[in-house]
Order: C-alpha cells, then sequence, then structure tokens
C-alpha cells in the first residue's frame, strides 16, 4: 500500500510526532517501501489460525493489592525538565 | 591480560594474580586508549569502576566471593543504571540519570562484578548496523570502514577488541546474535522471559529479551548464571528453576540431531558465509552429530510479521516520551500539544520515528485486522513451524546473518534492506525461543557467524553445543589485529 503526504501527515499527528515540512516526501517514500514490505504478509489465507499475542502460554500473575514501592517523588523529579513544589510543569492546558 | 576469558580472570583474582582493582584499570587504559578508533563506549564510569573493584577485592579477602566477584563487564546503555546515565543511544534520554538499576544491573552488582560503563546502541534498539546511535556510528574492530551489527553493536565492538571481557546486550529480532556474528564473538539470547525485562528500556516488549555477549560459550553460561531467574517486577518473567548452566557444557554431542532449514542456506545467502557455516556442521558430524534437513516454510514471511508487530508495540512503548516528567523537552512550547509534538520530533531520531508512524499506523482505526491482527495469525504460524522441526530435532543451525559486515552508509538510506539482514533471526524472537551465534571462521578478512537455535529453555544445551564447537575450533579465539 502506497500513502501519500496528507496519510504521513495524519499519522504524525496521530503520534504526536512533529515532522519537518520538507521531510514529508522523503517519510512518506520510506513508510510506503516498509508497508509494500508488510503487505507480502497477505500471500497466506490466515483465516482459521488463532492470533498469537505472546510467545508463551502464561496467565498474567496476581498478587496482593499491597504498596510495594517508597515514595521517591524527590529522586524522580529532579530529572524532569521542569518542576515546580512537587508538580510536573506543562504550558498551561486551560484558558 | 585482556586476552583472558571471564573464566580465567576469575580464577587470576581468586588466586591472587592480580586484584580486581588492577584488572579494572588495565581495562580503563585499554579503553581510554582504543575506543577512540571504535566509538563502543557511550559512558564510560572509571571512578564507580575503581570504587566497585576495591569493594570486590575486599570482598573476596573475606572469603565471601561469587563465582565473578571483581570481574569487569559493560552494559548496553539500554539497561537503567542508577546515578548514571542511561541514553539508549538517544537525544531524547541525553540528559537522563537513571533513578534506579534494572534488574540484570542489580543481579551483576549483587555478583560483585565491576561495571566499566554503558555501551553504544542503535538507537532505542532499532537497527542493524548502529548507525542510527545519537553519539555517533560503531566502527567493527575487524574493519574500521564495516559496521559491528546492531542494535548492541557497542557491546559487541567493544568484547570483540578485548575493551571489556563480557558485556549484555538485548536482542528483540537480532540484536545481540547479529552484531556477534559481525564482530566474531559469542552471543545468546535466552528464552523470551528467562531474563527480566524490569528497567532494560522498552521496545517491543513480547519480543524484548537481554543475553550475554561474550568471547565463549563458557562465559556466556557463566553469565547467564548470573542473569536468568524470576522477577515479579516484570510481569512476563517466567517463575520456573534455573539451572547451573555451566553443568551440561562438556557432554559429548554423539546422537544429537542438528536441523538444517532448507530456507536458511538459499538464494541471498553470500557464498563466504555459506561455505563456513557448511564447515562448521562438518564438525559437528565429526563431533557425532547427526543432520537432517529440515523445512521452516514460514521463514519468508518473518521479516514483514515482524515490522508490524515490533513497530505497533514501540509507537505503543514510546508514548512515554513526552518531554512532561523525564527526557528531552523542546525550546518554548507555545501549547501542550506543540511540547509533545516538537519534544518528540527534535528528540528522537529518523528510524525511530519511521517505526513509531509505521505502528501508528498499523494500529489506527480501520488497520488493525489488516495489519496487528493478521501479523499475529502469521507469528502463530512462524511458531508452529518451529514446534514441528523440534519434533525431529534437536537444534537447529544456519547462518545467523546472511552476509558478514557491510560498509557504514550502504544500507542506511534504504530501511527494508537494512531490514532483511534479520532475515535469519527474526524468527527465534516471534517464537520466544533461545537462539546465540558462535564464531565460525571468516569470508575474506571479516568473522562468519553460525546460529544455534533451540527449544525452549534448553539454553544449557545450546551452550553445550556451542561450547563442544569451541574445543575443537580456534575461531572464538582470533582477536583483530589492532585490538591483540
Amino acid at each position: 500500500m502506497s500513502l501519500d503526504k496528507a496519510d504521513v501527515v495524519k499519522i504524525a499527528h496521530l503520534a504526536r510526532i512533529a515532522i519537518d515540512e520538507e521531510m514529508i516526501p522523503e517519510y512518506t517514500n520510506n513508510l510506503s517501501g516498509i508497508l509494500e514490505l508488510v503487505e507480502q504478509m497477505n500471500a497466506v489465507d490466515t483465516d482459521a489460525v488463532a492470533p498469537m499475542a505472546h510467545p508463551l502460554d502464561m496467565v498474567q500473575r496476581l498478587r496482593e493489592d499491597q504498596v510495594s514501592e517508597e515514595n521517591q517523588r524527590d529522586k524522580f523529579q529532579e530529572i524532569s525538565p521542569k518542576v515546580e513544589n512537587g508538580l510536573f510543569l506543562v504550558p498551561q492546558v486551560i484558558e | 591480560m585482556h586476552n583472558k576469558t571471564l573464566a580465567e580472570l576469575s580464577a587470576g583474582i581468586k588466586s591472587g594474580e592480580f586484584s580486581s582493582e588492577e584488572l579494572t584499570l588495565s581495562y580503563i587504559q585499554r579503553i581510554q586508549k582504543l575506543d577512540g578508533q571504535l566509538n563502543s563506549f557511550i559512558t564510560v564510569t572509571e571512578k564507580l569502576a575503581l570504587q566497585q573493584a576495591r569493594a570486590a577485592d575486599k570482598r573476596i579477602a573475606a572469603g565471601q566471593a561469587d563465582a565473578l566477584t571483581g570481574v569487569p563487564l559493560a552494559h548496553k546503555d539500554i539497561f537503567c543504571t542508577d546515578g548514571v546515565r542511561t541514553s539508549c543511544g538517544s537525544k531524547m534520554l541525553d540528559n537522563f540519570i537513571a533513578p534506579y538499576d534494572a534488574s540484570v544491573v542489580s543481579r551483576f552488582k549483587q555478583a560483585g562484578m565491576v561495571t566499566l560503563g554503558k555501551t553504544n546502541m542503535d538507537e532505542f534498539a532499532m537497527g542493524s548496523s548502529n548507525e542510527t546511535s545519537f553519539y555517533g556510528a560503531v566502527k567493527n574492530p575487524w574493519d574500521l570502514d564495516t559496521v559491528p551489527g546492531g542494535s548492541s553493536g557497542g557491546s559487541a565492538a567493544a568484547v570483540a577488541a578485548r575493551l571489556v571481557p563480557a558485556a549484555t546486550g538485548t536482542d528483540t529480532g537480532g540484536s545481540i546474535r547479529q552484531p556477534a556474528a559481525l564482530t566474531g564473538i559469542t552471543g545468546l539470547k535466552p528464552t523470551y522471559g528467562r531474563v527480566s525485562r524490569y528497567g532494560m528500556i522498552a521496545f517491543a516488549s513480547s519480543l524484548d529479551q537481554a543475553g550475554p555477549m561474550t568471547r565463549t560459550a563458557e562465559d556466556a553460561a557463566l553469565m547467564l548464571n548470573v542473569m536468568a531467574g524470576f522477577d515479579e517486577r516484570d510481569s512476563t518473567s517466567m517463575d520456573r528453576a534455573v539451572p547451573d548452566y555451566t553443568a551440561e557444557l562438556n557432554q559429548d554431542l554423539k546422537g544429537l540431531k542438528i536441523g538444517l532449514p532448507k530456507e536458511y542456506f538459499g538464494e541471498g545467502l553470500d557464498a563466504g558465509v555459506a561455505k563456513a557455516v557448511e564447515a562448521a556442521i562438518e564438525e559437528y558430524k565429526k563431533l557425532g552429530a547427526e543432520v537432517v534437513e529440515i523445512s521452516l516454510p514460514n521463514t519468508g514471511l518473518s521479516v514483514p510479521t515482524y515490522y508490524v508487530v515490533a513497530p505497533a508495540e514501540c509507537s505503543s512503548n514510546l508514548s512515554r516520551f513526552d518531554g512532561v516528567r523525564f527526557g528531552y523537552r523542546c525550546e518554548d512550547p507555545k501549547d501542550l500539544e506543540d511540547l509533545y509534538k516538537r519534544s518528540r520530533g527534535e528528540g528522537f531520531g529518523d528510524e525511530v520515528k519511521r517505526r513509531i508512524l509505521v505502528g501508528a499506523y498499523a494500529l489506527s482505526a480501520g488497520y488493525y485486522d489488516a495489519y496487528y491482527l493478521k501479523a499475529q495469525k502469521l507469528r502463530r504460524l512462524i511458531s508452529d513451524d518451529f514446534t514441528k522441526a523440534f519434533e525431529q530435532v534437536d537444534v537447529i543451525m544456519g547462518p545467523t546473518s546472511p552476509s558478514v559486515a557491510f560498509k557504514r552508509g550502504e544500507r542506511s538510506d534504504d530501511p527494508v534492506s537494512m531490514y532483511l539482514s534479520d532475515i535469519f533471526t527474526i524468527a527465534a524472537n516471534l517464537a520466544g525461543l533461545p537462539g546465540m551465534s558462535v564464531p565460525a571462521g571468516f569470508a575474506g578478512k571479516l568473522p562468519v557467524g553460525l546460529q544455534i537455535i533451540g527449544n525452549y529453555f534448553e539454553e544449557s544445551r545450546l551452550l553445550n553445543v556451542a561450547h563442544q564447537y569451541q574445543q575443537v575450533t580456534d575461531w572464538h579465539t582470533r582477536a583483530p589485529e589492532e585490538f591483540k
């Protein structure tokens, strides 16, 4: 399947990635090439095949609902781009 | 000292031939002297290493040493290391000082091993040539114009050049085995779930698996003894007993049934690689193994299937990099959406962005069934091929990579040709099986890797099969001329 520029702009928005205008043709080409490779999957009929989500048949492990981690907020905030009074700062969201 | 294996270094420390501090210092000096040519390290932690070495010497003096106490290693920069930058080869995490240790890292610390630093890698482990790193390409010590493979290319080049005796790697589609093959070292990808993924920066969570990169199979067994085991902090970790992986190394191979998939020896395989792999199989026959031709009919579908599953999981995993709580943030965001988009657009490199976009597309409304669900169904067929094969044979062998190391720049403009270099390694990840690459000679002056794939949790057998080969060949002892 071949994508056009509008598709790439839409996918980039879905993925929240800014792509420079002049790079869009290159992305369009490369992504179309990858999807062409991927489409080789269609050569095989898989109607009767059960999907495999995970290599090992295993069930989700459950545990008691207990606090197992200690609070390390200060340590985690040391590596943040912008914090104030223990809060992570982002541009104003609500006008 | 730098030509000794882990096993020999450990014996040397214990007998008092040299201390951990002396050994660590000699490796640090070697890295300082030689890594300028290779760029295999992103961060060298010399101060920390010497502290750890002195602590190890005390522990040894107190008679509390484990098998590898005091021996140095390096970690791929995908493993979180408390207090040390963990970049994952990306501008996105260039300023990220991990606030905790990955389980793999803490296990090596508990064993008393010394961390020399963090090795270079393809950005977020997405690549087969180590050219996508934010910190620049890694060079192959066998020929500085060629790539070391990827994504664990820094670990591979450092081990091959004797800058470290061993390193950790991760393998999502061949990222331990392919660079091991291209640099002439031994690499093992364990069964999915064998080694904890906790603190290992996620790329494709149903495929990612950590493993050892060493010069010999015996060393890989020693490393896996430390790495393997249940971890409640990884929801897909297997709660299953860990054997001593060195216990079966010396078993003979009489009657071993080796399957050779005809799909691994066809079109697209370099003649020099085919010749070396065939010679290795002749050695196995001499050791008493039987060879059976088998078929893995869906091999050709593994690359297309992988390039849906891996990007889909990566687009989801990498959504955590949003410029808010850690990592790169763009300058002067005008609103929240601008902050997300520009932080991600500027923080990620091209290959990472391509894969996120492919994954976002495959998971988007209206396309899920055609891509992701279809890929999961094919994954079942690929996995079933192996199940059938292992009813007939004990291990599967073939080339690790269809070619030897290629020139830098040769494939970097064409993602699809790069993806096809993983054609023989990807299927083991999709099925979750353990696989190894073992040095098996040269094509021209460049090393060739023999791949050995085993059944689930049969790492001991893989290591035994590799070790027996290394008892009758010396490919694994060869060093690149300028790094002897």
